[in-house]
């Protein structure tokens, strides 16, 4: 997470330090759009990596959609947050090539490894597990991608084994760098 | 002798239609009750229940409620295909829907329990243990006004449509989808946390027991049999119309002296009326209307009224800068409850009864519940209005007792306070209020003014209508406005400079308090019949204006004194923050 995320992230009760300019920009740009509240939810997502309430509410009191509209939305699309995510999100292919390939083992694997389920994170904030359907390179199956606010990298043929060794491999680059 | 009109064919009969906006309404007007369950006319239709299905000439099923008529179009209602589908429908809503009917606040006036009846379902097969059916949701009894049981719920979005489309408030929404799928505020808050303002038209829409209005009446019981307290009760002027509908009465029958005759069977000590109420809130209303025009350069116009409750927590959550110009007059409820009470202070030496007073109101409003709660109604930290109960739950309360109310000897209510004006009875209507204050201004009160003051443009059921009244030099111009959408879109043209008002009547609920969400559930029809009803009240009262009833004179000259503004008005704690956030 870059820095800047890392200041928009708030889990507290007083948000007088929530910072809405970013977010502003888009209201402003898609404010008179039909059909915006997609757009701007994705945009607001991409700013502080989930939807906050804070962010929901400030939304709310710009663009005229209840909050409850809102949630109803942001509750609906698999693709919106209402929690933060770890650092790296882990995005687990279980398309149909990877499941023949023995996606629910790797699965297994993260599960027990990070001791978390899907759509849930760590409780040190680095690892976000998302199952998702096909990432869409299926000569690769198994395959998961991770994405952190750098890049996405992609791993193939995964197993069991393999995908722990990438697990500890994120892991110690985080202790060098800490 | 078809030619000009445009006719469909309903289970072959030819039946005419003009503009109706669906099939569904054709067919009800051809006096074929359509089962629906989320279907009201004066919201958008939705299309989700699939009970409205008709069968057309080519064996297709159709909703009616979302398909427009056309001409020539032949349709059934009733074919053994639709039987089978509409009770298929049913089973699948019973299947993930809680069953426990006998402790079901809504049993005996559920829409579903109804048409599972009526379409004869004896058993649900579907497997109700795994994730279809849900009964773990948690009730959500936080607010004063209603209760939450999404167990109940069957999504038809009645309610979701009435917060948002009628009302602007959108406190819930569907959220989550799939088997997920629920009715819920914002990240599954309790509802007394929204901005929901306890009109209860949630709960007058939905056709199961997923929104209740709040049931209070063991507290009424547990009061009147207290040996320390002396129960008062009050009758709001939009239950006497309505409550009849209870025990099959029809719109003619004088219910008033009915209700009477069975809260004292019920075992109320004193019963009184809220219309007395409503007559002191006319004459300080139009006093302090009056004292606004002579300093009306000191002022924001227009000047809203503050009978509503509703309209009162609207204003709070979604416009606080409105709060000065509302006026600072009590509801009738809290200027009755509050004087009744001073009353009995001013007067206990010679009083023989030395119980507590404990005061319960009769309303057709769930927001009422709310504000009797409300800190700014309590004097020495207890409330001024002990209790709000609905015409349902009187209704309930006189079941429950026995009485058979179509039996009762008529009766009369009790002086001083059962005394009131034809004036204070019309608040229970939008444009009652106006037509009251109106009354009050005009310098020529004989029979043609009255007239000419009900054929102004006050009455009526429009949720916007203007008036404008001649007052010594000036023409006061009048909005009055009901249902919260409405009253929106008129604060927009206010405030864009496009519409002047001087005064602006707002009720939350649509049509005003006829319509309150603790009425009995009605239509348009028994709406139009209940307003009539309350004018034929009017009409038959021997005293017209607030200021000529005698015991109005009486309180201001024994109770109130000069003390009008401690005991009939109020200044609401947002308005004292916002004056302390300006000094």
């Amino acid at each position: 997470m870059s820095a800047e995320t890392q200041n928009h992230e708030c889990l507290c009760e007083s948000c007088d330090t929530f910072d809405f300019t970013q977010l502003d920009k888009v209201l402003d740009e898609y404010r008179d759009l039909q059909g915006n509240l997609i757009i701007i939810l994705q945009e607001a997502q991409e700013i502080y990596g989930y939807l906050p309430r804070e962010v929901i509410k400030h939304i709310s009191e710009e663009t005229g959609y209840t909050e409850a509209k809102i949630y109803g939305v942001a509750t609906f699309y698999a693709q919106f947050r209402l929690q933060p995510i770890g650092k790296y999100l882990i995005m687990l292919c279980k398309g149909t090539a990877c499941h023949v390939s023995g996606a629910d083992r790797v699965e297994e694997a993260i599960v027990n490894e990070l001791e978390i389920s899907d759509g849930e994170t760590t409780e040190d904030r680095l690892f976000t597990l998302n199952n998702v359907a096909c990432l869409g390179c299926c000569s690769l199956a198994p395959v998961m991608m991770v994405k952190t606010d750098e890049g996405e990298e992609t791993y193939g043929k995964l197993t069991p084994e393999s995908v722990i060794a990438i697990i500890n491999s994120i892991r110690k680059k985080e202790d060098l760098e800490a | 002798m078809l030619s000009n009109k445009k006719h469909m064919t309903i289970n072959g009969e030819i039946v005419p239609f003009s503009d109706e906006k669906n099939i569904l309404e054709v067919i009800r007007n051809a006096g074929i009750d359509i089962p629906t369950l989320c279907y009201y006319s004066e919201l958008s239709t939705y299309g989700a229940c699939r009970m409205c299905i008709v069968e057309d000439d080519r064996g297709n099923v159709i909703t009616s409620c979302s398909t427009p008529p056309k001409d020539g179009m032949v349709v059934k209602t009733n074919t053994p295909k639709l039987y089978k589908y509409r009770r298929m429908i049913l089973k699948m809503l019973l299947s993930s829907h809680c069953r426990e009917c006998t402790t079901c606040e809504k049993s005996g006036n559920c829409a579903l329990q109804a048409l599972a009846k009526r379409f004869g379902i004896e058993s649900v097969s579907f497997d109700k243990s795994k994730k279809a059916f849900k009964d773990e949701y948690e009730i959500d009894r936080s607010s004063n006004s209603i209760v939450r049981d999404p167990n109940k719920c069957i999504h038809c979005g009645d309610c979701v449509r009435m917060c948002s489309e009628i009302q602007n408030v959108g406190a819930i929404d569907f959220a989550e989808r799939g088997w997920n799928l629920e009715v819920t505020p914002a990240f599954g808050d309790k509802i007394a946390n929204t901005q929901c303002v306890n009109c209860g038209q949630c709960a007058a829409v939905c056709p199961t027991g997923a929104i209740t209005i709040k049931n209070e009446i063991s507290k009424a019981w547990d009061a009147i049999y207290d040996p320390d307290l002396r129960t008062i009760v009050q009758i709001a002027p939009a239950v006497r119309i309505a409550l009849g509908e209870m025990f099959g009465l029809t719109h003619k029958d004088n219910v008033l002296p009915l209700i009477i005759a069975a809260l004292r069977k019920i075992g109320f000590d004193e019963v009184y009326d809220t219309s007395f109420g409503a007559d002191l809130t006319v004459i300080e209303e139009s006093n302090e209307f009056l004292e606004r025009v002579e300093n009306i350069e000191d002022h924001k116009w227009p000047m809203f009224t503050s009978c509503c409750p509703g309209w009162i927590k609207y204003a709070e959550n979604k416009h606080p800068e409105l709060m000065p110009q509302i006026s600072t007059c009590k509801s009738p409820m809290q200027m009755f409850s509050k004087v009744v009470k001073e009353e009995l202070n001013v007067n206990r030496e010679h009083m023989k009864d030395t119980r507590k007073p404990w005061v319960v109101a009769i309303m057709p409003c769930t927001a009422k519940k709310d504000e009797a709660a409300r800190d700014e109604f309590k004097t020495n930290g207890e409330r001024d209005t002990d209790l709000v109960l609905t015409t349902q739950e009187l209704g309930n309360m006189i079941k429950q007792a026995g009485i058979d109310f179509n039996s009762l000897e008529p009766e009369a209510a009790d002086l001083h306070y059962g005394m009131f004006s034809g004036a204070g009875v019309i608040f229970g209507v939008t444009g009652g209020v106006t037509e009251a204050v109106i009354r009050r201004l005009v310098e020529n009160k004989d029979m043609a003014s009255l007239t000419g003051i009900s054929f102004s443009g006050v009455r009526g059921l429009e949720g916007l209508k203007e008036v404008s009244v001649p007052y010594k030099d000036m023409m006061v111009k009048i909005a009055i406005v009901n249902g919260l959408a409405n009253f929106e879109a008129l604060l927009e043209r206010i405030e864009s400079g496009e519409l002047e008002y001087h005064f602006v009547e707002v009720m939350a609920c649509p049509n005003g308090c006829i319509n309150g969400g603790g009425q009995p559930k009605s239509n348009k029809e028994i709406r139009s019949e209940r307003s009539e009803q309350l004018y034929a009240n009017d009409k038959m009262s021997r005293i017209r204006f607030s200021e000529s009833n005698p015991f109005i004179t009486r309180a201001y000259k024994v109770i109130i004194k000069d003390r009008h503004h401690d005991l009939l008005h109020v200044e609401y704690e947002i308005e004292k923050e916002m004056k302390a956030a300006r000094e």
